[in-house]
């Protein structure tokens, strides 16, 4: 598939653990994206340029609010469980920020705890993934990388015909379409149903080796 | 005839793969990383394997330490190295030793070091058994990708 000729999308990754790292940064190659993986969440907001001032400040000086981030990042993917700074918390520190606000954030973790999938959910995560994450999963970021093209270019959408055949949703959207995913969707709902089993991973039986 | 020998050695590896899905020792976490190989990453697959052996050794050892300790315990170390162990090792579908893991943190976190040595043996053997079976299969695909006389392997 070709790329669009506006730029790649640039997703940084966070996450403590060394092969998680290779396997997301993997993934998110694959998958034709830039990408930056750093090992904890301190780093994360030091490369977003997140400075204290900044979060002192609300209200960011008139011209260029972005001076403090050198990189545009389209995307956050980042793990729960970290020493120190949370998942969790790098994600309300975002969301805080003027400058930073409006990157869509993700987190993974391999423990399914409701409770804290809805609690990253309102606090403004795009997706929750349990880990290990597969390509199915990472297929489900550009619907949300684009909205926030959009927003600061102001392109006419761009309609790519390929993984996802759903418009662009809004975040009520998106927890409407988990309930009535079943397929290949690891997000847990409000109501916290069992996950479906039922994955599009290659079949034990159809083994190929490449 | 050159493809004759890959192609021995391709039904090898699919064989081994097969047996050690079977086993449950390997879940489909393994074969999406090997969907990731392509090639502009033609080694990924052992790469990570690679790193995986030695970080988890470094676990291992870690965790020897702390179930052999006389006087006291270190169950909250011991579960953040299992942490740690449990999410590398499920990154790269090695199911049942994911699952002795999380047994063994069970074990640590009811504090009962009986369980927590007859966990770690378990594990350690786990180990040893899957890094020679991984190791194994590197071995016949090595073999296979200059039998078939390519660089890359074949994506399927």
């Amino acid at each position: 598939m070709g790329l669009a000729p506006e730029s790649q999308f640039h997703v940084l990754a966070v996450d403590d653990n060394l092969i998680d790292r290779k396997v997301i940064e993997r993934l998110l190659k694959t998958s034709s994206y830039q990408v930056t993986t750093v090992d904890s969440a301190g780093k994360a907001l030091e490369f977003l340029g997140l400075l204290e001032d900044d979060h002192i400040n609300p209200n960011p000086p008139p011209v260029s609010p972005n001076n403090h981030q050198e990189v545009e990042v389209n995307l956050i993917i980042t793990d729960y469980c970290m020493p120190g700074m949370t998942g969790y918390d790098l994600l309300k520190k975002i969301k805080e920020s003027s400058s930073l606000r409006n990157i869509p954030v993700v987190i993974m973790s391999s423990e399914n705890v409701p409770s804290r999938i809805n609690r990253c959910l309102e606090e403004g995560a795009e997706e929750f993934f349990l880990k290990p994450v597969s390509l199915s999963d990472v297929n489900k970021l550009k619907p949300h990388m684009m909205k926030t093209k959009d927003k600061n270019h102001q392109n006419p959408e761009n309609q790519e015909a390929s993984k996802q055949p759903e418009e662009q949703p809004t975040q009520q959207e998106v927890q409407k379409q988990q309930q009535q995913q079943s397929n290949n969707n690891k997000r847990k709902t409000m109501e916290a149903e069992d996950l479906s089993p039922d994955r599009t991973r290659p079949r034990l039986n159809g083994l190929t080796v490449v | 005839m050159l493809g004759l020998g890959a192609d021995r050695l391709r039904a090898d590896m699919n064989r081994l793969l097969a047996f050690l899905f079977h086993q449950g020792v390997l879940d489909e976490q393994f074969l999406q990383l090997q969907q990731l190989q392509d090639e502009s990453s033609p080694n990924f697959v052992s790469e990570v394997v690679n790193i995986y052996f030695h970080e988890s050794e470094k676990l291992l050892r870690n965790l020897r330490g702390l179930v052999l300790e006389r006087e006291f315990s270190d169950y909250k170390k011991m579960g953040i190295h299992l942490n740690q162990l449990i999410g590398s090792s499920s990154s790269i579908g090695a199911k049942r030793l994911t699952n002795i893991c999380v047994a063994f943190r069970a074990a640590s976190d009811q504090n009962n070091p009986t369980a927590c040595l007859r966990a770690l043996e378990l594990l350690e053997h786990e180990y040893c058994y899957l890094k020679n079976k991984l190791h194994e299969f590197f071995q016949i695909e090595q073999q296979r990708v200059m039998a078939a006389g390519v660089r890359y392997p074949i994506q399927n």
